[in-house]
Parts: C-alpha cells; structure tokens; sequence
C-alpha cells in the first residue's frame, strides 16, 4: 500500500494484492468537468469512475481500449460500491472522479481497485462512513480460497465480496458461475473475515500516513518558531 | 465562454473559529517534543473517554469507521457519524479528533473543519474550473462578471479581463455568487512569475499572503503570493520601492488607481539569475508540498538560503533525492524514513 503516488491529484493510493497492482487516483469534490455536466445533481456529489489498463499488465497480449466492455463493467461495480458509502450528500453539486489504472494483473482486478479506491478517496478527505475492502474467494471442491490469482481465477468458481468492515454489511457480491447455496454461504462468511483482516492492516497503513502528516504540520510551524527566534 | 484564473491572497472566512483552531494547535518548542512522544503510543480505548477531562481527545488520529466516543455524552461535530445503533460517534474521515466542550469533531489532514472544507472547495472549483490551462466559467462566475460590467464601461470589460486571466483578489463574500475585488494596486492580473499549485491545506492563514524574498535571492528579490486555494504566483520581486515605481512608470493614472498597470499582461524583461531564482522557489515549494510542511515565508528564505550555502546556485533548480532529504533534515528537522 503506497499512498500519493501521484502528487498533482487531491488523494491517491496504489494497493499491491500479490501480482495485481492497481493504482487509483480521486480528484474531488470538484467542479462537474464540462462533458459530464449534464450527470450534475442538486443535493449531493455524484461519483464518476473511469478505469485504464496499462498495456504491460494485459494477459495474453490481447489489446483492451478504454471502452472496453470488462473494464466498464468493473467502473460501474466500482461506482455501486462506493456509492452508498461515500457521504455524497455533503458536497451537493460537485463531482467527484475516481481513476483507476491496473499497473498489473494476476487475478482480483476488481477487489484490489476497490481497497485502492477506498485509501485513495481517504487520503483525498472524502467523508465515509467506513472504508470498504474486497477479496475474491475461489472455491475448491469443498474448500474455500482466498484472494485467487490469475490462474486459479480462471479455473475455478469464485466470488468477489466487498464489505464495511465495521458493520460486516455486504455492498458487493458478484459470482459469475453456479455453486451450492451452502458452499456459497461459506465463502461469503470466509470473504467477510477475510476483509476484516484487511481492514485492519489499511487501517493501520492510513493512521501512519496521517500520524506522519500530523507530525510534519506540527513540526513546520516549530521550526519556523525556531528560525525567527 | 468567459475563463478567469484567479489567485487569491486573503483568507475568505475571517471567523475567530478558524484562527482559533490554529493558535489552539501551536506550542511551545518546550512542550513541543513531549505531545510528539505522547502521539508515538497509538491509544484505542476511544470509548472510554472521559467527558470531564478537556482536551484529552486533542491531537488523537482516526480513520474513516472508526469509533470516536459514545454519543450519550457528546454531541457530533463535523466529520463524525452516528453508527447503526445511534450509540456511537463515528468518524468519518482521518485526522486528528477536536473538542470543544461536549462537541466532538475531527479534522481532516487534508482540510480543516468542514465547514470551511466547503468554502474553500467552493472556492476552488467555483473559480478554478478545470485546471490551470482549460476550463469554463461557472454561473456564479458570470453573474459577477455580469455585475462588473455594469458598474464599469461594459464594452471595455474584455479589455481588463480577458479569458484565461490570472489575478490575485480578495473574496468578499460568497453568498449566492462569490464576488471578487481587487481594491488596491497589490491586486490586479499576475505577470512576471509562475504558477505552481499545492494542496490547500498546507496555506497557513497568515495576516499577510505577500511575501517578498529579498535579494540574495535573484538580483531584484523574489515576490510570493499564497492563495487560500492553493495556487502560489512565484514573481519577479518589485523592490522595496515597488509601489512608488510601479504607480509612477505608466501614465494615465486616475484616482491613483492604475487602470493600465493592473490590467497590463506584458512581462518585464527578466533577467535570467532572476529566473532561476523563481524556478528554484517554486521547485522548493513544491518539495515542500511533497512533503506536506506548511509554507511559511520564513521556511522559503532559510531552504532558498541553505541553496545559496552549499553552492547549488549554478546546478539545476529541481534537487536530487539525496540533496531533498538533506535540505529536510537540516531546515525542517524531520528525517525522512518512509517513501
């Protein structure tokens, strides 16, 4: 987890889950941009979310362009999730934008994007009331698997759950082949103690990050103190 | 479609509650040390906060989710939540957890309190569309234009303001439309300078946002001007006698007030140790930025200083990652250890 790669935006965060790296940048809230004016709402913000992929990161050399169908789908996951999370209504007409770049995939694009996004719109100041952190549980016969790779992903069933940590509440669920009911009942108590897990370590991440921003403000004002006297 | 830059030099919001924030945060070199030892012990019992003991929860970090105090005895200020159970106060964004008597609020790193997270951001995406090269004018920017023409000759309005103008103004209120005046010859259009950008948080409120560097730096000095928002015009310094100067080198002066000069966009003619000297501030106040360290005028002259001293004058104005820590070490007193 690294925040601010990127210093010209308002907050940003790259989230590294095994081979996947995703970087995820906010801008917001900020004035609507002129060609998504018209998404304008009156009493609160609206999320926009656009997600790229480095050309180095694509498997199986096959070329994707921004409109690529899995990469809009994966924006409007990204969007639905943040959406009810993000306290919009605080910034009434504004727009708030969320890029996010895949810089390398082996698996898990669209849980690694969201734990990306959760820090970076932290790092941004953007209110919420919780973060939000996603993982993939594959299934193996019987037995539950978390955080696929690429590989594993592809072979077997698995789901991608996002959830507020705090609640245990479930904001994303998406499973793209048939299983058991039991099973997937199983899977989605593991994926929920699994993000648990992982809230703890970004929660840990972001409370250094702010520690140290803190300190550095502090410490500004004391040297300043220092060489005037 | 009308497109005015504007850099602004004078806090909007000229509140007690927002000075006061500041004065209640700064302390004693003394004491200093001690509150960051006492910060290093991360504490997590938030729920068992006294509501007796005052200034207890000063200075504690929160993340986003996590549990503030119990709202039985306090009141929830800005950036808290009450939780599902509408037991608990929850915070909403990190950053360091604020008292006033009962009020519980917590305040952003990247902001201060919401309330003035607003106006700023108001202000920023109000004034500033888009970024520094493209954008279009917001309604409450062409009513105020609207306004202007009126009051002065309507025809000539283009000719003072044109589209993708920088100025320095001062905000007198924001109500409905947000209205800008640049009342004395400090304000006007920016020329000579550069424009950098930083995040709005790291602008202290300071009585004044015109700084000058004196000459050491560049042969005629080095004038800085802190917006609010964020945006530092980096210039060419005007001298001590700047004002005298500028008012008696043009002609068609009305009512000491120099139509021409504010409205001129014309650069001097700099020279170039003068324009090292701007690029170098600019590059320092970007390191600065990066670091996330306040801006303060007398930080710029010790970094702009500390240049001068180990003989960097002659070598590019962007600073190795070697030199960037060694200048942070030595002029901000912070050792570098994550990133």
């Amino acid at each position: 987890m690294t925040f601010a790669p990127h210093a010209n935006a308002d907050g940003s965060a790259t989230m590294q889950q095994g081979l996947t790296t995703v970087s995820a940048t906010v801008f917001g809230s900020r004035e609507p941009r002129a060609q998504s004016r018209g998404m304008l709402l009156h009493d609160r913000a609206f999320l926009s979310v656009e997600v790229g992929e480095a050309a180095w990161a694509q498997q199986g050399g096959s070329k994707r362009s921004r409109g690529d169908k899995r990469l809009t789908e994966i924006a409007a996951a990204i969007r639905d999730t943040f959406e009810p999370v993000v306290m919009l209504q605080l910034y009434p007409r504004t727009e708030i934008s969320v890029y996010v770049q895949v810089l390398g995939s082996d698996g898990g694009i669209l849980s690694t994007a969201i734990n990306a996004t959760t820090l970076a719109l932290i790092d941004a100041g953007v209110a919420m009331a919780d973060y939000i952190t996603s993982l993939s549980i594959g299934l193996h016969l019987t037995q539950p698997l978390l955080d696929l790779s690429g590989p594993e992903e592809s072979d077997i069933p698995h789901l991608v759950v996002a959830c507020l940590p705090a609640t245990g509440k479930i904001t994303l669920a998406t499973l793209e082949t048939r299983i058991h009911v039991d099973r997937f009942e199983e899977m989605l108590d593991v994926g929920v103690e699994g993000c648990r897990v992982l809230h703890m370590e970004m929660q840990a991440e972001v409370r250094q990050r702010t520690t140290t921003i803190v300190e550095r403000m502090q410490m500004g004002q004391g040297s300043t103190a220092a060489v005037a006297a | 479609m009308l497109q005015i830059k504007t850099v602004l030099p004078i806090p909007l919001f000229h509140s007690s509650d927002a000075s006061s924030s500041y004065t209640k945060q700064r302390h004693h070199p003394d004491v200093q040390s001690d509150i960051d030892m006492d910060m290093d012990e991360p504490s997590y019992n938030y729920a068992e906060l006294d509501p007796e003991e005052s200034g207890a929860l000063e200075r504690q970090i929160t993340t986003p989710g996590e549990v503030v105090t119990s709202a039985k005895e306090f009141m929830r200020g800005h950036g808290t939540l009450l939780d599902a159970s509408g037991e608990n106060v929850v915070a909403t964004v990190a950053g360091t957890v604020e008292r006033v008597n009962k009020l519980v609020s917590v305040k952003s790193v990247k902001s201060s309190d919401l309330v003035y997270y607003k106006v700023k951001e108001r202000r920023s995406t109000s004034e500033f569309p888009g970024g520094m090269n493209e954008g279009s004018l917001t309604r409450e920017r062409k009513r105020e234009m609207e306004r202007r023409k009126v009051e002065s000759d309507a025809l000539k309005m283009r000719e003072f303001l044109a589209e993708g103008d920088l100025l320095v103004a001062e905000v007198q209120s924001t109500e409905g439309m947000i209205q800008l005046h640049t009342r004395s010859l400090k304000y006007g259009k920016l020329r000579n300078g550069q424009l950098t950008i930083v995040p709005a948080s790291l602008i202290r409120r300071l009585k004044s946002h015109f700084y000058t560097l004196p000459p050491p730096c560049g042969p005629q000095g080095v004038d800085v001007i802190l917006g609010v928002n964020g945006y530092i015009w980096v210039c060419l310094g005007s001298g001590s006698g700047g004002d005298k100067e500028r008012t008696q080198g043009s002609g068609g002066t009305t009512d000491g007030f120099d139509n021409e000069l504010v409205y001129s966009d014309k650069n001097d003619i700099i020279p170039p140790p003068s324009r090292q000297a701007i690029s170098r501030v600019c590059a320092l106040i970007q390191t600065f930025a990066r670091y996330s360290i306040p801006l303060t005028e007398t930080l710029l002259m010790s970094a702009y200083e500390w240049c001068r001293h180990n003989g960097l004058e002659e070598t590019g104005v962007v600073l190795s990652r070697a030199l960037e820590k060694q200048l942070l070490e030595e002029i901000v007193g912070i050792v570098d250890t994550d990133e």
